[in-house]
C-alpha cells in the first residue's frame, strides 16, 4: 500500500485552557476524498484550522508528504500545497472579486488553474470579476472563495461547511463542479453538514465528537446506525 | 484679499499637514496601530536632514535621497522587531509602546543635538515665491503642496492597482486568511511601516525647511496629523489631504483674527467638525 499523503497522528488543540481535539489519528492517500462529519462544537474547524496552519501542534502530529507540517505558519503550509475554503467563505471585503482570486495565486504554485480557467468553472465570476467581492451572493461568494483556493494550485484542498447556509440549488451547482476540481489528481477533505451529500463524494468518511474520532469507514458501507451513534454519541 | 490670501496660505499649510497625517493614517489603515511617536519620527527625519545637510553640504530636497531609505529602513527595523509583538486584540499594548518610544526618540535627540533649536537651509527656495492674481505665492509652501497631493495620489495608487496594495488590504481585511494567502503579516506591516516613514521623511524635511525645529515639538505635529486624519475620516487618504486643508486654512484664519489664535482655532474646527460628523467627512473604516 502506498504511503498516505497526509497524516495526522495523536493531534491535539487548545484555545488556551480549552482542548477541543483529544488525539485525533487520520489518513488520506493521493486522490482521495475524505469527508469529516459532525455535530456543532466537534472540532471540524480546529481540524482544518491545524492541518493549515492556523492553529500550531505539536511537533511529529501532522505529516504532509513526509513534510512535518505541525508547526509551519499558515503561509508556509499554503506553500506546501495546501489550501482551504474557510467556513464562512472569509473573502477580503476590500478586494473585488477578481482581486480576491489573485491573491489566492499569489504564492505561485505552478499548475492548470488561473483566472481563465476559474472563470470557466464559474462563470459568473468573470461576470462580476470587477465588483466587490461583498457585493456577491452567498454561493457566488462560495464560488469566489472555492476559486481563491484553487488558484493557488493545491495538491490537498480542504472544504470546510461547503454548503452551509447556501440555497438547495447552489449547493446543487457547486456540488456539481467538484468532479471538475478534484478530478485532477488532487486530494480533498470536505466538511459537510449534509450527511448524504458528504458520503456521496466521499471515498472515506470520518464522524468526530467532541475532539475525538467516533467512527471512520467507507463511505459506500457505514451504515445510518453507526453514524447516527458517532454523530451524537447515543447508544 | 487679504482674507483670500489667508485662505490661500491656508490651503498650502494644510498640505505640509497632509503630509504629516497621511504616514498615521496608512499605518492605521493596515494594521489599526495609533503611532504616538508618530510626530517625533517627523522630527527624527527632520534632525537626520539636519546631519545630511551639513556634513555632505546637501539641498535639504537632495538629502531626501538619503533620509527616505533611511527612515523606511527604520519603519521596517522598528516595525519587526517591536511593535509586530504589540499588535494583537488588546489596543492598548501598542499605545503604551509608541508612547514609550516617543520618549526614547526625543531624548535621543536631545542627547545628540541638545535643545537648540535649528533649521535646514534650503537657500533661495526659502524666499522665492510666484505673485497669482496679485497674491505672492511662497514656492515652498506651493512646493510641499504639490509634494502633498503627488504623496497621497501615489499612496492611493500603490494602494488599489499594485500587489502591494492588494496584500495591505488583504492583511487589513483579515489577518489569517491573508496569512493562508501565503502572505506574511508581519513582513507587510513592515513594509506598511517602511512606505509610512519614508513619507515622514517628506514631511519632516519640508518641516525642517519652513520652521525651526527642536526635539520637543513631536506632540504637536502628532496632534495636527492626528486632526487632519479625523477630520477627513478614516482610512480615507484624500480625505486626510481635506482635513489637512481644513485644519490649515481655520488656523490661518484665526492669526488673521489675532496671532494668538492659530493653533486654539485649528482645535475648534476640529472639535466642531467631531462634533457634526463623528466619523469625520469622509470615513472609509467604520470607528
Ligand atoms: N476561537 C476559539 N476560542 C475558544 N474556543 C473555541 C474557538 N473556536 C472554537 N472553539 C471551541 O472549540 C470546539 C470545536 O470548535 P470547532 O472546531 O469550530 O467545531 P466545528 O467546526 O466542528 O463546529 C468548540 O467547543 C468550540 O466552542
Ligand atoms: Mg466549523
Amino acid at each position: 500500500m502506498p504511503d498516505p499523503v497526509l497524516s495526522i497522528t495523536g493531534l491535539k488543540a487548545h484555545y488556551g485552557d480549552f482542548q477541543a481535539l483529544y488525539g485525533i489519528d487520520l489518513s488520506l492517500m493521493q486522490g482521495e476524498v475524505l469527508a469529516i462529519i459532525g455535530a456543532n462544537g466537534a472540532g471540524k474547524t480546529t481540524l482544518l484550522r491545524s492541518i493549515s496552519g492556523m492553529m500550531h501542534n505539536g511537533p511529529g502530529q501532522i505529516t504532509y508528504r513526509n513534510q512535518d507540517i505541525g508547526g509551519m505558519r499558515a503561509d508556509q503550509v499554503a506553500k506546501t500545497g495546501i489550501a482551504l475554503v474557510p467556513e464562512g467563505r472569509q473573502l477580503f471585503p476590500s478586494l473585488s472579486v477578481e482581486e480576491n482570486l489573485i491573491i489566492g495565486g499569489q504564492i505561485g504554485r505552478k499548475g492548470s488553474w488561473n483566472l481563465g480557467s476559474v472563470y470557466k468553472l464559474f462563470p459568473i465570476l468573470k461576470e462580476r470579476r470587477a465588483l466587490p467581492s461583498t457585493s456577491l451572493s452567498g454561493g457566488q461568494q462560495q464560488m469566489a472563495a472555492i476559486g481563491r483556493a484553487l488558484m493557488a494550485n493545491p495538491e490537498l484542498i480542504l472544504f470546510d461547511e461547503i454548503s452551509l447556509g447556501l440555497a438547495p440549488i447552489i449547493i446543487k451547482d457547486i456540488y456539481d463542479a467538484l468532479p471538475g476540481i478534484i478530478g485532477k489528481g488532487m486530494s480533498a477533505v470536505i466538511v459537510e453538514q449534509d450527511i448524504s451529500k458528504a458520503l456521496s463524494v466521499s471515498a472515506s468518511v470520518y464522524c468526530l465528537q467532541e475532539g475525538r474520532v467516533s467512527l471512520k469507514g467507507a463511505s459506500d458501507t457505514v451504515s445510518r446506525e453507526d453514524i447516527s451513534r458517532a454523530y451524537f454519541g447515543i447508544e | 484679499m487679504e482674507w483670500l490670501n489667508a485662505l490661500v496660505q491656508g490651503t498650502l499649510l494644510g498640505g505640509l499637514y497632509a503630509l504629516f497625517a497621511a504616514g498615521l493614517s496608512l499605518i492605521f489603515g493596515v494594521m489599526r496601530l495609533v503611532n504616538i511617536a508618530h510626530g517625533d519620527l517627523i522630527v527624527l527625519a527632520a534632525y537626520l536632514g539636519l546631519s545630511v545637510t551639513t556634513t555632505l553640504g546637501l539641498h535639504p530636497l537632495l538629502a531626501l535621497l538619503m533620509v527616505m531609505p533611511a527612515m523606511a529602513a527604520i519603519g521596517y527595523a522598528v516595525q519587526r522587531g517591536v511593535l509586530n509583538q504589540t499588535l494583537g486584540d488588546d489596543l492598548l499594548p501598542p499605545l503604551l509602546v509608541t508612547f514609550g518610544l516617543s520618549v526614547i526618540i526625543q531624548n535621543g535627540l536631545l542627547e545628540v543635538y541638545t535643545a537648540d533649536p535649528q533649521k535646514l537651509n534650503a537657500g533661495a527656495l526659502e524666499t522665492a515665491s510666484v505673485a497669482v492674481g496679485g497674491l505672492s505665492l511662497g514656492l515652498l509652501p506651493l512646493l510641499t503642496f504639490g509634494i502633498a497631493v503627488a504623496v497621497i495620489w501615489g499612496l492611493q495608487w500603490t494602494f488599489y492597482h499594485t500587489a502591494l496594495g492588494r496584500a495591505f488590504r488583504a492583511v487589513s481585511d483579515n489577518q489569517d486568511i491573508a496569512q493562508l494567502m501565503g502572505l506574511i503579516r508581519h513582513h507587510i506591516f513592515g513594509l506598511a511601516m517602511a512606505l509610512a516613514l519614508a513619507v515622514t521623511a517628506l514631511a519632516g524635511i519640508l518641516l525642517g525647511v519652513r520652521t525651526s525645529f527642536d526635539p520637543s515639538i513631536g506632540g504637536g505635529r502628532l496632534i495636527f496629523g492626528f486632526e487632519a486624519v479625523i477630520i477627513g475620516g478614516l482610512g480615507n487618504l484624500w480625505g486626510t489631504l481635506a482635513g489637512g486643508v481644513i485644519l490649515g486654512v481655520a488656523q490661518t484664519l484665526g492669526a488673521k483674527i489675532d496671532p494668538g489664535w492659530q493653533v486654539l482655532s485649528g482645535h475648534i474646527a476640529f472639535l466642531l467638525i467631531l462634533a457634526v460628523r463623528p466619523n469625520g467627512l469622509f470615513p472609509r473604516i467604520s470607528a
